[in-house]
């Protein structure tokens, strides 16, 4: 009973947290706000007993993301753009998309409900036969290395793809293509000179 | 803030704890929560707490690019080698079995290898992409 209202209690943080990051207009303040958000729901997911994804939450949306949002943040103006013209059918969308979700979230199994169509899969057996097989009390552990070893080998293969494509685009072409395209640029800039000289 | 003395003494405090901590999160993953993924993150935090605190130029001392864009690779290796060297040994692809003579032995070996791949491969990542966004030169 106690767990459901620090969940009330939380969710209505995550709202309130919401609401301040639509009106800010000051990014870091943006920033600052979107890792507080993500902190609470670090807490709600230790609330629900998923520790694991409460640790990557805390330790990767508001710690690092906070981090490279920061950097980033140098690069762009203190606020942001004024809107002018409000998006009705971008309002009407949203209202439509989040009232097919709630219905839908009606048709959900209760949370913790053992008889869950997810819990009746392969849950069982990874619960019951990885401690006798491993000798490994942390289920999760076993699932993510063992088991379904072959998506995180994808997972870290995404980040490394990912992480090189961004360092890629940030720095070698910035460094090397930049130079390339200003040399071009002033040799065409030297030619149409040229042919404007001839010209005259 | 470069020439604060409190932050630099502090964040000279923090740095071994942190790296520590994040060890310990990797290597202690089987038993509590945490794993490859949140250990890399956390190295990776002591590292860009150095970078902000002395500068882009000195945290690129420390860890200097190449090493970076190796680890990042190295990770990757490590993780899939794994699989190789169960083929090579006569089981199925990132089958550890055949590490050891009892199952459970060679299952704890495995997932410790190949979580150190995860956790090598995010810690780079995400120290790389920090050096990115800090170093980057926007057009004039």
């Amino acid at each position: 009973m106690i767990e459901l209202w620090v969940n009330v209690f939380l969710a209505s943080l995550l709202v309130i947290i919401t609401f301040y990051i639509l009106r800010l207009k000051r990014l870091i303040g943006i920033v600052a706000l979107s890792g507080a958000y993500s902190l609470t729901a670090a807490a709600i997911f230790v609330n629900m007993d998923a520790v694991d994804v409460a640790f990557t939450e805390a330790a990767v949306g508001s710690g690092i993301s906070t981090i490279l949002f920061l950097a980033a943040l140098r690069y762009l103006p203190v606020e942001e753009a004024h809107e002018t013209r409000y998006p009705v059918w971008s309002l009407f969308l949203c209202s439509f998309v989040g009232l097919i979700l709630i219905i839908a979230a009606f048709a959900l199994p209760e949370f913790g409900d053992p008889n869950a169509p997810v819990h009746l899969h392969v849950a069982p057996r990874y619960i019951e036969e990885s401690y006798p097989l491993f000798h490994i009390p942390n289920v999760v552990t076993n699932v993510l290395a063992s088991y379904r070893g072959f998506d995180t080998l994808g997972e870290t293969v995404v980040v490394f793809t990912a992480g090189l494509g961004v360092i890629i685009l940030l720095t070698g072409s910035t460094l090397s293509m930049r130079f390339k395209k200003s040399v071009s640029s002033s040799e065409i800039h030297n030619t149409q000179s040229d042919k404007e000289r001839r010209d005259a | 803030m470069h020439d604060n003395p409190v932050f630099k003494i502090v964040s000279k405090i923090l740095f071994g704890p942190i790296v520590i901590y994040g060890l310990y999160v990797q290597f202690h993953g089987d038993y509590g929560p945490g794993g490859g993924f949140q250990a890399g993150v956390i190295v990776a935090a002591a590292f860009i707490l150095y970078s902000m605190i002395y500068g882009l130029k000195e945290g690129k001392k420390l860890m200097p690019d190449w090493i970076i864009r190796s680890v990042m690779a190295l990770g990757v290796l490590v993780f899939g080698g794994t699989g190789i060297a169960s083929i090579l040994l006569g089981a199925n692809y990132l089958d550890y079995s055949p590490f050891a003579y009892k199952i459970y032995k060679a299952q704890h070996l495995g997932i410790i290898i190949v979580e150190l791949g995860v956790g090598l491969t995010v810690f780079a990542v995400m120290l790389g992409l920090f050096n990115a966004f800090a170093g980057f030169k926007p057009h004039k």
